[in-house]
């Protein structure tokens, strides 16, 4: 699978090429409900609905792909860079479980822009502080960040836990959690609806990445970075430096994330609260071929599903979690398209 | 702390131990042959979790242990299957692949623990114990190390078997050199792609065992997601070995008794925050590699597929 995204292949072929797959996902899903004893088109047409088409779910499901889209942001500067930083889940954690005893604290004494903006930051910070450790091993002496930020991950998502019940816990409710943060004071809502402004935010994020690898001379060097270690040195850059910054940029991202949606919609962290988005998103992130523009478009499809998928869940008799079936489908079939185009193209070239 | 030193909680420590440590053992060792033969298998937790639904379901439905065990190494097998057809035999991305694995059989299970089980969630019967004769007699070692399932002791034989297979043998030689020189194999006439079929073939049958242990001996039961991390940590622990299998062994204990330990306090009483104790086992890990930081030693050729004439 090439790395470097899409090079020009004209729209068409671009469009066909994540569109027989997204097509195939779906068949081949609905066959597997079929086969199960439930109506495939039942379900399809359920989750179209709920997720999209009534105004609530539509809410619900932008509201969704905050998170989503600010950790694909973060992962695709790592993996644009060649570096699998897999320990999005403890970057995520902390940083939501900091921002949520900053929060409260802050707000007493400033006003709420100035609290929202320093949490935010402070989000940020905690996470890429979390990446610190695997970015020194990684750049110092190589040592294989898929261990470092897995155990970091499983490290943070504990420590998370620690935090929360022995340090900042609220004395006032008996199952353990930070104070919650009051709904006047969270990020505000757009436009008289239910979706917060970490959409923006996010969405900016994404294109702001994708401009930044593909546009700017930093964003080259760390692609060159990813693509060949030694030909980085060999030019000349600052390898080190560059791998610090970018761990610390994608994990600051993840972060961000992390207060993002603890500001704009719990309000607080609850001990052993831990959504999974880290490794959730490293399959949409591939799916779009670290394509930052792509992975708004898959972000919105997964976000549509889980959230269709819920109410599916209950009325349907179908569970949420056959969702992961049609991401590990997608998955499948679009590197085999991928394939055969590329053995396509080497025959028809021979 | 008196308490920490009573029969029960060490009998429960050491039990709990074992039974949590084997499954990632098993992983831990399959992962590592892969590794040694240059595939990186992200999918390993995927295995497992197809291995623990189709060795419960085996064991569910005809009552036998052994027979469950089978299946789940079969389930682990048939995910297995995917990486050999697509990443081994058409050199599709490893990563993407193992993570489709991992997703795709998390939902699968979940969706047919769903459709079968989800209003009545049946129960296995006690596993089978072999109490070691003379060893299980031994006060607190005996109840905590010796009077386990079977598949236990075989699985601390595989160590052994290893070890040999990876430094005398000539399968272990091809496997090594699969990873580190797949174009010097190749030119010594070993079919590459038949090596590292047969290891990933290998991998997905132990991760599958350790899976269907987990579930029939370890739970008695199988729930949706219940490997819950094992995988990954036996990524961990054969990436941190360096194709030694002894040092899975010490790896797959540290994180056992980490694990076990939860249940030993609850025991005895205890009131610990069980995160604090479930920390323990990676700090020391991160310590260990931040001290003895040196380069890691992953085979050259992992990850990356092998094509004949090509370089």
């Amino acid at each position: 699978m090439s790395t470097a995204g899409n090079s020009g292949t004209g729209l068409e072929a671009t469009m066909l090429r994540v569109l027989i797959p997204v097509v195939m996902a779906l068949v081949v899903g609905g066959l597997i409900l079929w086969v199960l004893g439930k109506d495939p088109l039942d379900y399809y047409g359920y989750v179209l609905q709920r997720s999209l088409l009534r105004w609530g779910g539509a809410q619900e499901t932008l509201t969704r792909m905050a998170p989503l889209l600010l950790i694909a942001a973060g992962l695709i500067v790592a993996f644009r860079a060649g570096i699998w930083n897999l320990g999005g889940d403890g970057q995520f954690l902390l940083a939501a479980v900091v921002t949520a005893a900053l929060a409260p604290a802050l707000g007493a004494v400033l006003p709420r822009g100035p609290t929202l903006v320093c949490c935010l930051i402070a989000g940020s910070v905690v996470g890429a502080l979390w990446s610190l450790i695997p970015a020194l091993l990684k750049a110092r002496y190589g040592i294989n960040e898929i261990i470092t930020t897995l155990m970091m991950s499983f490290l943070g998502t504990s420590l998370a836990n620690v935090l929360i019940k022995l340090v900042l816990r609220d004395p006032d409710t008996t199952v353990p959690q930070t104070r919650s943060l009051a709904v006047d004071d969270r990020l505000p809502r757009l436009f008289g609806t239910t979706i917060h402004c970490g959409l923006v935010l996010a969405i900016l994020a994404v294109i702001w990445v994708h401009w930044m690898m593909t546009q700017t001379a930093f964003g080259l060097k760390l692609q060159v970075l990813g693509a060949n270690r030694a030909a980085a040195v060999h030019a000349g850059f600052k390898v080190e430096r560059l791998t610090i910054f970018a761990f610390a940029l994608s994990a600051g991202l993840i972060g961000l994330a992390g207060a993002v949606e603890v500001l704009g919609v719990w309000g607080s962290v609850r001990a052993d609260w831990n959504p999974a988005l880290g490794l959730l998103v490293v399959p949409l992130v591939f799916l779009a071929r670290f394509n930052g523009y792509a992975v708004i478009g898959f972000t919105l499809f997964f976000s549509a599903l889980m959230v269709g998928g819920e109410s599916a869940a209950r009325r349907v008799g179908v569970p949420q979690h056959y969702v992961l079936v049609l991401v590990a489908l997608l998955l499948l079939f679009l590197a085999l398209v991928e394939y055969l185009g590329q053995s396509r193209r080497k025959r028809s070239a021979a | 702390m008196n308490a920490l030193f009573t029969e029960p909680f060490l009998v429960s420590l050491l039990f709990g131990a074992v039974t949590a440590g084997l499954p990632l053992l098993l992983a831990g060792l399959g992962e590592q042959i892969s590794e040694k033969a240059g595939v990186l298998n992200i999918g390993l937790e995927g295995m497992m979790l197809a291995g623990a639904y189709t060795g419960f379901l085996a064991t569910y439905h005809t009552g036998s242990f052994w027979l469950g065990f089978l299946a789940g190494g079969a389930g682990g097998m048939s995910a297995a299957l995917i990486v050999l057809l697509l990443c081994i035999r058409k050199g599709l991305n490893q990563i993407v692949i193992g993570i489709a694995i991992t997703v795709g059989s998390e939902g699968l299970t979940s969706l047919l623990h769903f459709v079968q089980f989800s209003r009545s969630y049946p129960r296995l019967a006690a596993a089978p114990v072999l109490a070691l004769p003379v060893l299980s007699q031994i006060p607190v070692l005996g109840k905590g190390l010796f009077s386990h399932n079977p598949l236990v002791y075989l699985g601390v034989i595989l160590v052994g078997a290893l070890t040999w297979m990876f430094r005398s043998t000539y399968l272990g030689l091809s496997l090594e050199a699969a990873g580190n020189e797949p174009a010097a194999l190749d030119a010594a006439g070993v079919d590459v792609v038949r090596t590292r079929s047969f290891a990933v073939l290998c991998t997905g049958f132990l991760a599958g065992l350790g899976g269907a242990y987990m579930a029939n001996v370890g739970a008695g039961l199988f729930v949706p997601f219940m490997t819950g991390g094992a995988g990954v940590i036996g990524i961990v622990l054969a990436m941190l070995a360096r194709g030694r299998p002894l040092w899975v062994l010490i790896g797959a204990t540290l994180f056992g008794t980490s694990l076990a330990m939860t249940t030993a306090l609850q025991v005895a009483g205890i009131d610990v925050p069980t995160d604090v104790v479930q920390m323990l086992p990676f700090v020391v890990v991160m310590l260990v590699l931040v001290i003895f930081a040196r380069h890691s030693m992953l085979p050259p050729a992992l990850g990356l597929p092998y094509v004949r004439g090509e370089r």
